[in-house]
């Protein structure tokens, strides 16, 4: 079964689950699989690895900054894949990859998907292929037992949501603000989450939900995602990594981030 | 009894596809934003009044049409094929780009936005779009690159005198394309007050469509003045691309006329240099602002870094239906150097008095090419797509 549903089927109640972005090589290339491994010991319940890409126009300053990193210190999709299989030797962690849709298509769609899978990976976030372009990977997606999680956003309209839900697997991606990634505060968020979250509570009913965007904190997660399965958080770890590598403890940080984040201290 | 008909030029398909390029991939947030677009657009171009509207405001405020001009002393210089300048140049603001922006702002008005964003290159879009901004009263904000706004200071001033916020790009390689992820980036921000006009036939549906039809009065009027001026179409149509809209304006019309057409892209230092800007003579295809096209790109999907003497033609991209049109065929893509197109500068200038635009001046340098083979009998049609004042520093420096 496919990691992603079975880390929904065993969620206890009122848990939250806590889904967590970092770019694949960024600060460095050596780093990616201790991190995933910390975070996870530290409370993360799904990962998701960001494929760099030199162009990512729905990310803000600071994913475009650690994908610019990422990209010259050599990441390629082979390189994440190997990452993710060493992962797998030790973890049972739902592992996603995010990215732009160039990069997966330049690999080669149907090659992408098999290697994806053979590697361990479970599922695939791109947001640039929107509902209507799925037809570009959706075939070589199920055909791999891939999941495909697609975005919902504050003006996507019932329809849409409804549309969403019938075509992602694993879960729906809530984008709790129009804007790029990282661009906003928990604070400003939490008053108008509330009636988009009711109406995909509405219209999303086969899919767990997921809402990120603008969470940085324990208490952030706690009011965004009240009505939801769970959160994600991005950007606010870049910055902690950005603030204390290479400093000695840097990954601690990290790790402490984390855990409050799920756990509150 | 089967009536054989000829076969009409129809593209793109509902869904926004020249074949297998074009489309629409753009994150979940701006879905709205561009079916909305879609479905104004739809309902006004069929709208007399719109439409009523967009040609009084060409004719009046823009100068159209514009001349078409028989270059006779660049027509003895080359002895074969008879020349003739479509005046691009001649419209209010320098370039053709004016077209499109008046036509995005009525657009705008339609749709009650009070916030015009856009991207630009060389300037001519985002002066223009400023200047479509003033005339209509709205709040607009261009992005551009920061090496692009060293290159073509000039066009800086003249967004700021025009009342435009002017915001630097930082990012990326700091030109065209950074300004365009900049500019999806406020959208994507601020969808709902926000109108994002783009300047050139790229981006996601309907925008290459759009963009196509508010410049095919390039080709209208070309088709009407050649027939007037020789009682025939041309042989030869030449138009310079980079993402490709005043080349689309101008061929659109004459796509189902056996004529060739020739678009002449930025080679650069060379197509093999590592530094060109011919996305079709050496790109393959890929995704990028929003749709699918050839793209130059390295072996793992990263955008490459384009070159071009040129800052409009300074894009790693190109409008979908120029992919469409080089696979099937129709339309033949060559590159020329930043040196052969400053020589295309000079030979305009001093044959003609017409100082073309840097971008202009790449569908020039491939007379040096085609005319040989042409006969005298023949008729070329060169797009004169913009003036060249926006480029005197770039060309002083290489004069």
């Amino acid at each position: 079964m496919n990691r992603i549903k079975r880390k929904f089927e065993e969620q206890s109640a009122g848990e939250k689950l806590m889904s967590l972005f970092i770019t694949a090589g960024y600060p460095d290339l050596d780093s990616t699989v201790e991190l995933v491994l910390g975070m996870e010991k530290n409370g993360a319940d799904i990962i998701e690895l960001g494929i760099p890409f030199s162009d990512p126009l729905a990310d803000g300053p600071t994913i475009q900054y650690s994908s610019d990193i990422a990209i010259k210190n050599g990441i390629t999709i082979d390189k994440i894949f190997e990452m993710v299989s060493k992962i797998r030797e030790v973890s049972q962690i739902p592992i996603i990859l995010m990215g732009y849709m160039n990069p997966v298509l330049r690999y080669g769609v149907e090659k992408f998907c098999e290697n994806a899978a053979k590697s361990g990976i479970d599922g695939l976030i791109l947001p640039d292929v929107p509902v209507d372009e799925d037809e570009i990977i959706k075939k070589n997606i199920s055909d791999n037992d891939l999941a495909m999680i697609h975005l919902v956003a504050p003006n996507s309209t019932d329809v849409r949501m409804k549309l969403a839900d019938s075509k992602s697997s694993g879960f729906v991606y809530c984008v709790s603000v129009t804007g790029v990634t990282g661009a906003r505060d928990g604070g400003e968020i939490s008053s108008s989450v509330d009636t988009f979250i009711q109406r995909v509570r509405k219209n999303i009913t086969e899919n767990p939900v997921m809402i990120g965007f603008g969470i940085k904190s324990y208490e952030d997660a706690q009011n965004i995602a009240s009505n939801a399965d769970g959160f994600i958080v991005g950007s606010a770890l870049i910055n902690c990594i950005k603030k204390s590598y290479p400093e000695p403890g840097w990954k601690q940080e990290l790790f402490s981030l984390v855990h409050s984040l799920k756990h509150g201290n | 009894m089967n009536q054989e008909v000829k076969e009409t030029y129809q593209q793109p398909n509902k869904k926004g596809y020249f074949g297998k390029y074009g489309g629409k991939f753009v994150p979940e947030i701006l879905i709205p934003a561009v079916k909305a677009l879609e479905e104004e657009y739809e309902r006004a171009k069929n709208d007399p009044e719109f439409l009523g509207s967009f040609h009084s405001l060409l004719e009046e405020y823009v100068g159209r049409p514009t001349e078409l001009t028989f270059a006779n002393r660049l027509t003895e210089h080359y002895g074969k094929a008879r020349i003739y300048l479509k005046r691009e140049d001649l419209c209010h603001t320098g370039a053709h780009k004016i077209n499109n922006a008046i036509g995005q702002v009525l657009l705008a008005q339609r749709m009650g936005k009070k916030r015009i964003i856009a991207e630009t290159g060389a300037g001519q879009h985002g002066v223009a779009t400023a200047t479509a901004c003033a005339k209509f009263g709205l709040d607009c904000v261009v992005y551009m690159g920061a090496e692009d706004m060293v290159r073509q200071k000039l066009n800086v001033d003249r967004m700021t005198l025009l009342g435009a916020e002017v915001r630097s790009v930082e990012s990326g390689s700091k030109t065209l394309k950074d300004a365009t992820n900049e500019a999806i980036r406020d959208w994507v921000t601020n969808v709902e007050d926000t109108f994002y006009i783009i300047g050139s036939v790229v981006g996601p549906h309907p925008y290459p469509m759009m963009v196509r039809n508010f410049h095919r009065v390039i080709g209208d009027e070309t088709r009407r003045q050649i027939m007037e001026a020789e009682g025939r179409i041309p042989d030869y149509l030449i138009a310079c691309v980079g993402g490709g809209s005043n080349a689309m304006g101008f061929f659109y019309p004459f796509i189902d006329d056996e004529i060739n057409i020739i678009g002449i892209e930025a080679a650069g230092y060379g197509v093999n240099s590592g530094k060109t800007a011919a996305t079709i003579t050496k790109g393959t295809p890929g995704i990028l602002h929003g749709s699918m096209s050839y793209l130059l790109h390295d072996e793992n999907g990263q955008i490459e870094l384009a070159h071009s003497i040129s800052a409009g033609l300074d894009y790693p991209g190109i409008g979908p239906e120029h992919s469409f049109l080089h696979d099937s065929g129709r339309v033949n893509y060559h590159a020329v150097t930043d040196s052969e197109a400053m020589e295309a500068v000079k030979l305009l200038s001093k044959t003609e008095g017409i100082i073309p635009a840097l971008e202009t001046a790449h569908a020039f340098a491939w007379l040096e090419k085609l005319m040989p083979s042409t006969e005298v009998n023949e008729v070329v049609v060169v797009n004169c797509s913009g003036r060249g004042d926006k480029d005197m520093g770039t060309i002083s420096e290489n004069l």
